[in-house]
């Protein structure tokens, strides 16, 4: 299993083919619907935004509360799609390096994920107790209005991911044509 | 919270039946105690999967043949060793708190309102339980409601004294991908099983698969779905008593198993843990199919009270 840690570059980048399994360590964002919108209407005002995305990676997650005496709950994936009405924007104008999340992406975020050189990770969806285990810290950034739907600067830790779709844009998802019987 | 006695017996009404004189009685439940209930059900159903999960992920780790596949249904059962251990919700996604009561006519509850005593459960569960609070109040407005009430009540008046409660979380990947059709007649078995397809086909990997397939088959637009969520909390595993289901079941979950879309949707043979159908007779010109999806943290608990 290939280990990486953030800042991504792009030779690492590179070398991510998908449907390897990686492992990540260093400094990640989140960031969900409601912080997408938030991010991209205040772009599209010209208005200073609340963090700076060059080079980082965003994880679409609403963790659960932290109980007392941990950095943060159950943490693990949300549905990817939704933010693909905002994800071309944030990659191409505001250097967004990364994505972490779960499930199919549309055919404009693959498109800008190649000319970009940047990459999709997939997390396991639904394994949010073991993935809130590699969270080693968590402080909001932005939007803290939005509770578990505010911006976090997370501090990961072997975090487990699947290379979804790489930076040239092969997607990990083709996978299941190979195990497809003939009369599903 | 002051605590009343829970329940009692008391006599209710005395009556002359067959010249023999009977006792006819309620049975008193307490609200204090429905909240109870609630409350750690909400909890133990968001930390806990029953004993079927972890037979049925055995089986389904053997039968895989993707290393991938392989490997991620082992992340998904040492994610729900560390939540059964450390108390932490299995997904973070706690869901809408589905609760489906079953009332024994003989039951009578005491102290408050019965859906009060329930939403307050589930406001002390997700507040106390650390869980995750998901609802808005209004799904236009979209405000955050701050305590996951108000839950989703399925209330059944049933013969007998107990009150069942079940508490059965519903996260949104798995909800957002099911779906409901009204099919012709002639549409037959055939185009049950076509839309079942298409439905578990879309969902792909956002309803976190292994998912459970929960099918309704018959009644009228809403009772199907009812059925469909019903379906899903039968123990994985276990066939329809009726044999022509039973055998349809088997025949989906293979299918199912066909796709390829695999553990996470990334390959492989394991895409449903299981498929349960539930059937009701419906009009002569109908045949709605709807289709329940479960993610793979097929999550519920049950109490009598």
């Amino acid at each position: 299993m290939k280990r990486i840690r953030t800042p991504l570059d792009d030779e690492t980048i590179r070398t991510l083919k998908a449907g390897d399994q990686v492992v990540l360590s260093g400094v990640i964002l989140t960031g969900r619907d409601a912080a997408h919108k938030r991010l991209v209407e205040a772009y599209k005002a010209g208005q200073e935004l609340p963090v700076d995305l060059r080079g980082q990676i965003i994880y679409y997650v609403g963790p659960c509360p932290a109980k007392p005496g941990k950095v943060i709950g159950s943490a693990g994936p949300t549905t990817s799609s939704r933010m693909d009405p905002y994800t071309p924007l944030l990659v191409r104008e505001l250097g967004l390096k990364g994505m972490i999340g779960k499930g199919y992406r549309s055919q404009e975020v693959i498109d800008v994920i190649k000319e970009q050189g940047a990459i999709y990770f997939l997390a396991v969806g639904g394994a949010g107790a073991l993935l809130a285990q590699r969270i080693k810290q968590a402080e909001v950034v932005a939007y803290p209005d939005l509770g578990a739907e505010a911006i976090y600067r997370l501090e990961v830790e072997d975090f487990p991911l699947i290379v979804g779709i790489d930076s040239e844009g092969r997607n990990a998802y083709d996978e299941q044509a190979k195990y497809r019987l003939a009369r599903a | 919270m002051r605590k009343l006695p829970g329940r009692s017996w008391i006599p209710v009404l005395w009556s002359v039946r067959n010249k023999h004189l009977v006792v006819e009685s309620m049975k008193q439940i307490h609200v204090n105690d429905i909240i109870e209930t609630v409350e750690r059900l909400c909890i133990q159903a968001c930390t806990t999967l029953g004993d079927d999960w972890w037979q049925a992920m055995e089986k389904a780790v053997e039968l895989e043949e993707s290393p991938l596949g392989k490997s991620l249904l082992g992340i998904l059962r040492e994610n729900a060793e560390l939540a059964a251990s450390t108390g932490e919700p299995i997904c973070q996604d706690t869901g809408l708190a589905v609760v489906f009561l079953e009332i024994g006519q003989e039951v009578s509850i005491t102290g408050g309102n019965l859906y009060d005593a329930i939403n307050e459960g589930v406001r002390c569960g997700y507040v106390n339980g650390y869980l995750r609070k998901s609802v808005v109040s209004d799904p236009l407005i979209r405000e955050n409601t701050g305590d996951n009430t108000p839950a989703i009540i399925h209330t059944e008046i049933v013969p007998g004294s107990d009150l069942k409660i079940t508490v059965a979380p519903k996260g949104a990947g798995s909800e957002n991908s099911s779906g409901l059709k009204m099919l012709k007649p002639a549409d037959g078995q055939e185009g049950v099983i076509k839309f079942v397809l298409e439905v578990v086909e879309a969902a792909g990997p956002n309803a976190c698969p292994p998912i459970v397939v929960g099918v309704g088959i018959g009644g009228n637009l809403e009772k199907s779905a009812l059925l469909a969520k019903k379906a899903l909390l039968r123990p994985l595993g276990e066939r329809h008593p009726k044999p022509h289901i039973a055998k349809l079941e088997e025949e989906l979950l293979r299918r199912v198993n066909s796709t390829g879309i695999g553990p996470q949707g990334l390959g492989g043979r394991i895409t449903a843990l299981d498929v349960h159908v539930e059937v009701y007779p419906t009009h002569i010109a109908s045949l709605p199919v709807a289709v329940n999806i479960q993610c793979h943290a097929s999550r519920h608990a049950e109490a009598v009270l």
